[in-house]
């Protein structure tokens, strides 16, 4: 017996691919190793999963219930099926319920070009929106001294909360209200530019997936996002572990 | 405490309530206290001193009688000398200005209800099929004890499963019988519930947890109130005994903020509890111990769901995760959790008393026992019932509930809540328990059932629980807050005689949409009121869209001219003119 701790290795098929895997592995991270695309928006490696998305919805032999791929962990023999026709459409409908909730014109929008929603309805192939637009009127914060946040852009993907509840540890962000009445808010729903908690650091708004949060100063498709702090952190953070 | 103990006890106050020849019980649970019952309480504790008959009768407030549309409800149990049996009167719509003529009835004994109506009463019979199809066990004590003394419901063989569980008992002995009986969660889903106790009891973990569901949220629905509120006692016996089976020292009951007189009863019957040394450390002089604490909810549907719910007691924002893991394996703080519904833990020590095979005889092959269910909507008897699990939807409807009013015609029954669905007069035959219901599109749910006659506009149904949805969507997932907005919007489009049939194809795709990729069972089931409205009644959405305007005529889609208009060309219907809206 070994003096290390006892993972055990489990082998699953993605789309009909043979794929090995660590038992505490998830269906997502399985597929990425293995370059199989799922779809994602609210999931970013290095913070936890909300599951909250449902783009990376899969299907598994024996489970009546579409599963999300980024919090269901491999299983011994698992079948999962990434593409099929009806998964499709299963996507391509909550992108166009995202598209149609807010307002997403990207003609106008700081992350045009940059925009990960954007990019996900091409990559799904989203040609247009057949649900009616229902564009309400949502205010923009612009108090903060460096950043801005635009409520109709926001898709509430929460990874603003959890950068900031995670990764820098002050937790300004979080949601409030229910429905579609949620917004993401600082602090106890002040103006970013009177809020206590934040640190300046701007995590939030480099992880953000659309121009929700953008930086001031930048004009249409100006706006582009580095991300490349975040695995960097983790794996310091984990290595010191 | 030893069960000899907690028989004196109960001797003691049998005893005293013997005393009195005469038992005058006023129903003080929500539905008749807010019809004044405190005032008839009050006036009939006056009249009883004034007539210095102080020493004969008992006027005490009790839990919900079950026939709220006629409350307030007052019983009178007179002691017959030659016979064992009692003889029971109830008055229907008590005033205080009836107290006196009460009083004096007694006086009388043999009084007929001709005699009492005479008098200005209104006696109600209890030989009706409303009382005498009913089988009670969740509600055995409910209307007959008070709630806020733990004496009387010691007098009713309380506690002595608790006791008789954690003395001569063995955990998985517990479970076993609870596992045997076939109970399953009341909370809507049906999980059994040994099933769900054994799985807790397995965790290898120290701490554990037991939290009581009384979240009730369904419109309509007040099963889970009336229990808490008539006795409290039986929901803390349940609890403490899941918490020896499965190994927890700490309880929590989540109850919603709305229910104060629910909250306030069952603080009175904790401390009561720990007093009795029934709750609290070592209990029965043994090494098990169990506190319970009660957590309010903030007015949030979507936390009945359970992860939401323990996300609220952690003090976290009330939104669900995704399962796996179960809170069976990872709850509350990331303790194993046993979670269940109010009306399942009132379950328990009947179990645990009368034994598995008494309850297992009860109900069908699947679902075994009773179900409470609220009664409401077009129906002659409104209010609390509890029926054996396999009874018709007929017999509930038309027995019991006495039929729609008014000589209108029925159209359906839902079922569920918000996460149920519409049955139409072709599945009244339908027996009552889990998989009947399931098979024709609804749920079982945790037992609202409100009942519609002609004059309801299957659409505007629809839409109501729709909003319902929409508006306690917890905004986390995309399909659910997202769709269920959509869902609502064209459903609003259709009723306000807008929407084309191709408003009717987007409906259902929307559906299938929100159904299957929804987070969390709110959202997941959200579409059930459209779907099986759709599948029963597809004509009133087609009447809707094609021109032909709401053919109850209530939805509000410019119903006057556009129901005269189809009156003219398809010949009345006769209901048309109605302008009633029920829900």
């Amino acid at each position: 017996m070994s003096a290390h701790s006892p993972i055990r290795v489990k082998t699953l098929t993605i789309d009909g691919r043979e794929c090995g895997a660590r038992e505490d592995q998830t269906i997502l991270e399985v597929a990425r190793e293995n370059n199989i695309f799922i779809p994602t928006l609210c999931n970013l490696p290095g913070l936890s999963n909300a599951g909250a998305c449902r783009l990376c919805i899969v299907e598994v032999k024996g489970v009546n219930k579409l599963l999300p791929a980024c919090v269901t962990h491999v299983s011994e023999g698992m079948e999962v099926t990434v593409n099929s026709e009806r998964l499709a459409k299963f996507r391509r409908g909550i992108l166009e319920l995202v598209f149609a909730e807010r307002n997403h014109v990207c003609s106008v929008c700081v992350t045009n070009g940059h925009c990960d929603l954007q990019s996900m309805a091409l990559t799904l192939g989203m040609t247009h929106v057949h649900f009616p637009y229902r564009y309400p009127r949502l205010p923009v914060d612009a108090s903060h001294e460096r950043f801005v946040v635009d409520h109709n852009r926001c898709i509430l993907c929460s990874r603003c909360v959890r950068v900031c509840d995670e990764i820098e540890g002050a937790h300004t962000w979080d949601i409030m209200s229910r429905g579609v009445e949620c917004r993401v808010i600082t602090d106890l729903a002040q103006p970013w530019g009177q809020s206590e908690s934040c640190t300046g650091c701007g995590k939030c708004v480099q992880v953000c997936p659309t121009g929700a949060l953008s930086e001031k100063g930048k004009s249409v498709a100006e706006m582009s996002k580095r991300r490349q702090f975040l695995p960097y952190l983790t794996l310091m953070r984990e290595g010191r572990r | 405490m030893t069960i000899e103990e907690l028989r004196k006890i109960a001797e003691t106050e049998r005893a005293a309530q013997k005393k009195f020849q005469h038992h005058v019980c006023v129903c003080i649970a929500a539905g008749c206290l807010s019809g004044g019952a405190e005032h008839v309480r009050d006036a009939l504790n006056k009249e009883v001193a004034e007539s210095g008959m102080r020493n004969e009768v008992l006027v005490k407030g009790v839990g919900c009688m079950g026939l709220c549309s006629a409350g307030p409800l007052v019983t009178v149990e007179t002691a017959v000398e030659t016979a064992v049996n009692t003889d029971v009167q109830m008055f229907a719509s008590v005033t205080p200005e009836d107290a006196p003529e009460i009083i004096r009835s007694l006086d009388t004994g043999g009084a007929t209800g001709g005699d009492l109506a005479a008098a200005g009463l209104h006696p109600c019979p209890t030989n009706v099929p409303f009382f005498e199809r009913q089988k009670k066990i969740v509600l055995e004590n409910s209307g007959k004890i008070d709630p806020e003394r733990i004496e009387d419901y010691i007098a009713h063989d309380g506690y002595v499963a608790l006791v008789t569980a954690i003395t001569e008992m063995t955990p998985l002995e517990v479970i076993d019988r609870v596992k045997s009986s076939g109970l399953r969660g009341r909370g809507g889903a049906g999980y059994p519930t040994g099933l769900k106790w054994s799985t807790v009891a397995k965790t290898g973990e120290q701490q554990k947890y037991v939290i009581c569901n009384a979240d009730e949220g369904d419109p309509g629905a007040f099963m889970d109130r009336a229990v808490l509120e008539s006795d409290p006692h039986r929901v803390l016996e349940g609890m403490a005994i899941a918490a020896y089976a499965v190994g927890a020292q700490q309880g929590f009951i989540y109850v919603r903020a709305e229910y104060p007189l629910a909250v306030k009863h069952l603080k009175t019957a904790i401390k009561q509890a720990e007093r009795m040394g029934l709750l609290g450390n070592s209990i029965s002089g043994t090494r098990f111990s169990f506190h319970i604490d009660i957590r309010l909810g903030a007015g949030a549907f979507v936390c009945g769901e359970e992860t939401a719910l323990i996300a609220s007691i952690e003090g976290k924002r009330g939104t669900p995760r995704p399962r796996p893991p179960f809170p069976a394996e990872s709850g509350l703080w990331e303790c194993p959790t046993l979670i269940n519904n109010v009306e399942t833990f009132a379950n328990v020590a009947p179990i645990v008393r009368h034994g598995a095979e008494w309850f297992a005889r009860i109900g069908t092959e699947k679902s075994k026992g009773t179900k409470v269910f609220a009664l409401a909507g077009r129906v002659q008897n409104t209010g609390l019932i509890e029926v054996p699990m396999g009874i018709t939807l007929r017999e509930i409807i038309y027995d019991i509930g006495g039929g729609v009013p008014d000589g209108k015609q029925y159209k359906a029954v839902q079922t569920g809540g918000p996460s149920g669905g519409c049955i139409p007069a072709e599945h009244l035959d339908s027996p009552v328990d889990y998989e009947s219901l399931a098979r024709i599109g609804s749920i079982m749910g945790s037992g609202g059932m409100i009942v519609m006659d002609e004059t309801s506009c299957m659409v505007d149904v629809a839409k109501y629980f729709m909003e319902f949805c929409m508006s306690e969507s917890c905004g986390k997932c995309i399909p659910c807050r997202a769709g269920t907005q959509q869902l609502h919007g064209i459903l609003e489009k259709i009723t306000a005689g807008e929407a084309t049939p191709a408003d009717v194809a987007l409906l259902e795709e929307l559906c299938e949409l929100v159904r299957h990729t929804s987070l969390c069972g709110l959202g997941q089931s959200a579409p059930n009121p459209v779907v099986t409205t759709l599948k029963y009644f597809r004509e009133e959405y087609d009447a809707h869209v094609t021109g032909d305007g709401c053919p109850a005529g209530t939805c509000g889609c410019g119903a006057g001219t556009r129901a005269c208009r189809a009156e003219t060309r398809l010949g009345a219907p006769g209901s048309q003119t109605s302008g009633e809206v029920t829900l």
